[in-house]
């Protein structure tokens, strides 16, 4: 470990990721900024992370990447595996390479912004959080997505927004096909404003007319027996 | 009619296929066009505990005196990798049952009925409630597929976390609430509108399988600095299997939920007829951490229709390290019971049942958020028929007693810590308990399958 001034850096070729999360569940004082080096895949890397400091880690990262993050400003330069920014509750997580399935699974604040595509189950279950994809998303992307906004620059593949509650998708390119229960529904000035902040944070410079709105048709929200189970 | 004829009246002939049960089912089935949802666990008969008896100590076997000599009751768990095992009083916890599905009272008061002896008590989907994290001691916080409700916060002041896989009631099937239960409290703790019937994933949104829970289980860790045990539940189906996996996913505890496990809402279908009994069930887990040379390194909680201390006994002799009661502690707060304390006194709910079309004995209503006797209710009304005073004490001298049996049977049979009960003090009453407990037909050495 490398402390200077502020700044501190985790090696992780030398170093236990253990090492690393203990550090970041504890007093960091002074420190504002973690850099983690060589991660080389590694799994839950600065996992459940509760501090206003950013970490950056200078190349790809596993499974569960800032999972449970809350105020962190994690920025990832390469790749991301399944999970990352899972159940985030706050802060901002950037991924500036592809992230895998179950991207921002469950999260229930904060954002998550991938500048690649994210595979499968991108958004399942989210709870709140806001996530910005810059390319594609894989099929079953914010399935029971419940509260929050996914934002697709790119395309979207199968089943998109199956089973949704209230979350919203926007998707600018196209869509292979909807899920049970996902509808399109008109673009508003609300959802213009949205989709604009959000590209904003993410430092996307799409024009929000370009995108779709998708949202729950809410008829799975009670038991159809009429509905013969195909929605 | 010849007089010389007894009068028998008509001659009534009931079908066993198409019994009443049956008849009742078509005919609801007809007119709806819905499958019938409902609460508690299977009413069908399977092999169970009462099937099989203990043979006291005699001349080849030293008794204990049941009131003298002691007899421990104690059991760690979680104590492959957690920096703070589970430590208990009695091998007795609560199950895990959900805020949305019991009222915020009942969480209460198990919560205060655990803690006062010694026991833990365990969170359900929905998340973790400020009354029950107060009033427990130690608090087994649920990971489910859902996830609703699960945050980090509470993570880091659980006693321990239990990654549910599926239960006993519904393997393989993810949970429901309908809207009449979900009150604006339970709404807001899952994010979802008020009112909708709420539907649990049957997965988990960020893994898939064994290896992957295997990394979900060190994030686990990673997030709570190794310090608290990782549970890892399972509905009891494949289990010799399913234990194997949990174990190689880095478990610390395994709990197997038999078919006989209840549920809060689920399909009557589901419930009669997935799974398998819990006597089977605790026999094929205990071998697979046998053949895993990890008995004793990692415990085993077995849960699905333990209702006494004789239950307990025998899971313990069969192999368990501890058994969670769900069902059992409902009733004990007076589910299916005729009347409800309030200010001291009892009153009758006998109108209450009879507007659901049932009575009590026969209760299954939990789904409809109508509890008769304020146990599994989001109602504001209702919910206060159980005083969290009332539940606690009814609770803890249900757990105390169930413990007091326990004992009574270990010292009879010659033991001085409940966990040395042991399988060569078990007999079977028929040979299909015999068979799926592993254990010989009474009266004889015959173990069906394996000799």
């Amino acid at each position: 470990m490398n402390a200077v001034a502020e700044a501190i850096a985790f090696d992780l070729a030398s170093q236990k990721l253990r090492e690393l999360n203990q550090f970041l569940h504890g007093d960091l004082g002074m420190v504002k900024q973690v850099r983690v080096l060589n991660p080389d895949g590694a799994h839950s890397i600065a996992v459940g992370v509760n501090a206003p400091v950013t970490i950056n880690i200078a190349g790809h990262a596993g499974y569960y990447a800032a999972g449970m993050n809350q105020l962190a400003d994690v920025d990832i330069a390469g790749n991301a595996g399944p999970g990352v920014a899972e159940n985030m509750m706050s802060g901002r997580v950037h991924v500036h390479g592809f992230a895998s399935v179950s991207a921002g699974a469950s999260a229930q604040g904060g954002l998550l912004i991938v500048d690649g595509d994210a595979g499968l189950r991108c958004g399942i279950s989210l709870k709140g959080g806001d996530i910005v994809v810059g390319g594609d998303v894989g099929a079953f992307s914010a399935f029971m997505a419940q509260a929050g906004n996914l934002v697709v620059c790119g395309d979207a593949a199968e089943n998109l927004g199956d089973s949704l509650y209230e979350a919203v998708i926007y998707v600018r390119g196209k869509v292979k096909s909807l899920g049970a229960d996902a509808q399109f529904e008109p673009m508003t000035d609300a959802d213009h404003v949205t989709v604009a902040g959000l590209l904003k944070q993410a430092g996307l410079t799409h024009d929000p007319k370009e995108f779709k709105r998708i949202a729950s048709a809410r008829s799975l929200y009670h038991w159809n027996a009429d509905a013969n189970q195909e929605y | 009619m010849d007089n010389n004829t007894p009068d028998t009246g008509p001659s009534l002939e009931e079908s066993w296929g198409y019994d009443r049960k049956t008849l009742d089912y078509i005919q609801r089935a007809s007119a709806t066009g819905l499958y019938e949802i409902r609460g508690l666990g299977a009413k069908r008969r399977v092999p169970h505990f009462d099937d099989l008896l203990f043979l006291g100590a005699s001349l080849s076997r030293y008794p204990l005196e049941g009131y003298r000599e002691k007899c421990s009751s104690k059991v760690v768990l979680g104590t492959r990798f957690a920096k703070k095992p589970v430590e208990l009083e009695m091998p007795i916890t609560i199950a895990g049952m959900s805020f949305g599905a019991l009222s915020a009272n009942v969480k209460e008061a198990l919560g205060r009925a655990a803690s006062e002896v010694g026991t833990s008590t365990t969170t359900g989907d929905g998340g973790m409630t400020q009354e029950e994290r107060n009033s427990s001691k130690t608090l087994v916080y649920q990971c489910l597929p859902s996830r609703y409700g699960f945050n980090p916060d509470d993570v880091r002041r659980a006693d321990a976390i239990e990654v549910v896989i599926g239960q006993g009631a519904k393997p393989g099937g993810g949970g429901m609430l309908l809207g009449q239960k979900i009150n604006p409290r339970v709404a807001k703790m899952r994010v979802l509108p008020e009112g909708v019937d709420q539907r649990s994933a049957a997965r988990h949104p960020d893994w898939t399988g064994p290896d992957d829970l295997a990394i979900k289980i060190i994030e686990l860790r990673e997030i709570t600095d190794w310090r608290i045990p990782i549970y890892v539940k399972v509905g009891a189906t494949r289990t010799f299997n399913d234990v194997k996996l949990a174990v190689h996913s880095g478990a610390d505890v395994v709990v197997v939920d038999g078919m006989q496990g209840g549920t809060a809402a689920t399909q009557t279908t589901f419930i009669e007829n997935v799974g398998i009994p819990t006597l089977a069930a605790l026999r094929q887990a205990v071998e697979a951490l046998e053949d895993l040379n990890m008995k004793g390194k990692v415990q085993l909680i077995i849960s699905g229709g333990i209702r006494s201390g004789a239950d307990v006994a025998k899971a313990l002799a069969m192999g368990a390290d501890a058994v969670s009661v769900g069902q059992g502690i409902l009733m004990a707060l007076g589910c299916n019971s005729g009347s409800y304390m309030q200010g001291g006194k009892h009153i009758s709910a006998i109108a209450d049942y009879t507007k659901l079309g049932t009575a009590p004995g026969f209760c299954h209503h939990c789904h409809t958020g109508q509890c008769p006797v304020g146990v599994t209710t989001q109602d504001a009304v209702l919910e206060q028929r159980l005083e969290p005073a009332v539940g606690a004490k009814r609770v803890r001298n249900y757990l105390k007693t169930v413990n007091m049996e326990l004992t009574t049977i270990a010292r009879a049979c010659g033991k001085q810590n409940v966990h040395h009960l042991e399988r060569e003090d078990l007999v079977a009453l028929t040979v299909e308990a015999a068979a799926m407990a592993g254990v010989p037909l009474a009266g004889t050495s015959w173990i069906p399958g394996r000799q």
